[in-house]
């Protein structure tokens, strides 16, 4: 999933202005989206985004209060063409150009994304919503999760960075120092906005009219009791990750004896320096100059700590997923066996 | 025998001994579907033309078309495709009325779409805009164009299949319009939704134009309808479940539910169906309604479906499902702490 540039909007377009009374967590406490912008992503999905490949698009909206108002989206197309970045920016220039023709919000607020089992925290999503953070104050990034709604409701969530990952990430000091400063865990990186979704009243009449005249059954997935699959593959990821960690962590370990031992051996050579320098007044000779330590024994490199940090976030996110899932499950079998108990 | 039915419809465990999807389950909640629509139209009175049909054991679908057929509802017979409409284009339609030009009093765009032999399948539109005067009508074809390479590049499979238009009634200047689309697509559709509810509905028809008239001399178009079905994705279905819930109470708007509430949700919905199905049945065992063939025959199907297991095979297979879960909950707790201290060790 390579990252896309980020694009300012266009010229004549304001940006969306940051809301008069910014809050001190941050200017958008509530994501307010219309059914519309979520059956396209649904269908955007459905359509281009078969098997593990993620499907990117475009939300637009604007931000009234502390609400984030989305009522348009667009898709993007896949990312097959080599000389797909700069068709990438002039495509949304034209779509942005063309909707607002027809009276659509044209706006960036933000994009979408969806994910497979839960696996979006990555290198590629981070630099994303922090370019996209960064000139646009307000913009979120919603995760939609097709394999979970799939399996009975649909699974939406919209994330933005914290400020102090922003700060992080303006700094570009990702080194153990720079986070531990900041005090960043892994749940300290993106935080959740609640969703709520809401619809015209025209959109109301259509849907008491579909519901008139469809002649698809209601879903009923969402009591099925099959976990097993689903179970499988969650775990199988979290392995993969797991197992990332602990080579991470074999990294650093490495690098902290390495360390520990390099201070040894400067100790030692500080005190043969010394012991010779003694030994050579006594006799009478000139000391010789104190060589630079620091010169000779140049300190190993501390591993970059971004990728640990962006690993645990996702594990933290599998583990979520899974106690979700499994939460769920059992009560559907206690259900189960409560109408068995009652029948027999 | 209603005890009979009572108890068996009470046990649905549907627990199957390979731990994969019970494909009986649902079956069961079809047949649940397909029962109570057939009973709400009995008690609104449609006459019912019993098709006495075999009823095909895996062709759900079909068979309920055909109830809906027979219960009346709108289908014309017609010659020609037939059009399945996706929800996101009738949602895309309403939202471009709203944001019309002043003065406009209705809108226009392209459909997008996949087309079969017998099928019409629309998939995606945009609105184009247009200027509609007494008697001159301009559409903005550069802009149709450019959005239709735009939407290609993101799905290369979507082709112009016609185009829609709000309103009821089709003028003179949809003649034109249509023209113009015919030149994009071969025999394009045109679709018209209703959404000033002039006539307390929406009306979404689709229509087929044919050329009548005398040769040689005046030569005019009529169009004829085709009949409108709906197609949704399976995950359609369930994200239009949750917008539903808006329509319900229109000026609140509508969080996403956790997972337990949803889970306690469509158990709900599930005890409200065989509460209906319940108060069918002792109607008719009570001599309030008249017995139906075809509703009793569904009955034994639903009923048979429900497998039988004995109570220790149950209680194993509960347990050994409860175990698994209990353990991978557990696993990921531990896994969450683990990575908790990792972060906590390294900061030190």
């Amino acid at each position: 999933m390579a990252t896309r540039k980020e694009t300012p909007s266009t010229p004549t377009a304001p940006m969306a202005s940051t809301s008069p009374g910014a809050t001190l967590d941050s200017p958008v406490k509530q994501i307010q989206i219309e059914g519309l912008v979520v059956l396209k992503m649904i269908k955007h999905y459905q359509e281009e985004g078969q098997g593990s490949e993620v499907v990117q698009g475009v939300l637009l909206g604007l931000v009234v209060e502390d609400r984030l108002e989305i009522t348009n989206c667009f898709p993007f197309p896949q990312h097959t063409e080599d000389d797909a970045d700069f068709d990438e920016v002039q495509y949304q220039m034209e779509m942005m150009r063309s909707l607002r023709h027809v009276n659509i919000d044209h706006l960036h607020v933000g994009w979408y994304q969806s994910t497979y089992y839960g696996s979006f925290v990555s290198r590629a999503l981070l630099d994303s919503q922090f370019s996209y953070q960064h000139a646009i104050e307000e913009s979120v990034v919603l995760i939609y999760d097709p394999i979970k709604t799939a399996q009975g409701s649909l699974s939406l969530k919209a994330y933005r960075l914290t400020p102090k990952l922003m700060e992080i990430c303006k700094e570009k000091d990702f080194s153990a120092e720079g986070l531990k400063k900041a005090l960043i865990g892994f749940e300290h990186m993106f935080e959740e906005v609640p969703i709520v979704i809401e619809n015209s009243h025209l959109i109301n009449v259509l849907m008491w009219e579909l519901e008139e005249k469809c002649t698809v059954a209601d879903k009923h997935e969402l009591l099925n009791l099959s976990s097993s699959n689903h179970l499988e593959k969650s775990l199988q990821l979290l392995m993969d990750r797991v197992d990332d960690m602990s080579q991470d962590i074999v990294k650093y370990n490495t690098y902290s004896r390495n360390l520990s031992k390099q201070q040894q051996q400067k100790h030692q050579y500080i005190q043969r320096r010394q012991q010779e320098n003694a030994q050579r007044q006594t006799r009478g000779e000139t000391p010789l100059p104190e060589e630079d330590v620091s010169k000779m024994f140049k300190p190993p490199q501390p591993p970059p700590r971004m990728d640990t940090l962006l690993i645990a976030g996702q594990i933290n996110n599998y583990c979520q997923n899974v106690k979700e899932f499994t939460s769920q499950n059992l009560g559907k079998l206690f259900m189960a066996e409560a109408l068995q108990g009652h029948n027999s | 025998m209603i005890g009979w039915v009572r108890r068996s419809i009470s046990s649905v465990s549907p627990l199957s001994p390979g731990n994969k999807g019970n494909p009986n389950q649902t079956t069961v909640f079809f047949f649940l579907d397909v029962i109570l629509n057939w009973k709400w139209a009995n008690y609104r009175k449609i006459p019912l033309v019993l098709t006495n049909s075999h009823f095909v054991f895996k062709d759900f679908k079909m068979v309920a078309v055909r109830l809906y057929r027979s219960l009346g509802i709108d289908s014309m017979s017609v010659y020609g495709p037939v059009v399945k409409i996706h929800p996101v284009v009738l949602a895309s339609i309403g939202d471009s009325y709203e944001r019309r030009n002043e003065g406009a009093s209705r809108v226009i765009g392209t459909l997008l779409g996949t087309i079969d032999k017998h099928s019409v399948e629309v998939t995606n539109c945009f609105s184009v805009p247009h200027n509609e005067s007494e008697d001159e009508v301009a559409v903005d074809m550069e802009f149709a164009k450019n959005m239709y390479e735009l939407h290609k590049r993101v799905s290369p499979s979507e082709v112009i299949v016609g185009w829609y238009a709000t309103g009821f009634e089709i003028t003179e200047h949809s003649v034109l319009i249509h023209e113009y689309y015919s030149r994009e697509a071969t025999n394009p559709i045109h679709l018209t939704m209703d959404t000033a509810l002039q006539s307390g509905k929406m009306n979404i028809r689709a229509y087929l134009s044919a050329q009548m008239g005398v040769l040689g001399k005046t030569v005019g178009v009529m169009f004829t309808p085709l009949s409108v079905k709906y197609k949704y994705y399976d995950t359609e279905r369930i994200g239009i479940d949750l917008l539903e819930r808006t329509r319900d109470a229109p000026n609140t708007t509508n969080g996403l539910t956790s997972d337990l509430c949803q889970v306690g949700g469509a158990a709900g919905r599930v005890q409200d169906m065989l509460a209906t199905v319940l108060t069918y049945i002792e109607d008719v065992l009570s001599g309030k309604q008249t017995a139906d063939n075809s509703v009793g025959r569904y009955l034994m199907d639903l009923v048979n479906k429900v497998p039988k297991i004995t109570a220790e095979d149950f209680e194993t297979m509960l347990n050994s499902n409860i175990n698994d879960l209990l353990m991978v909950t557990y696993l990921s707790n531990l896994t969450q702490a683990q990575i908790a201290l990792n972060e906590k060790i390294v900061v030190l």
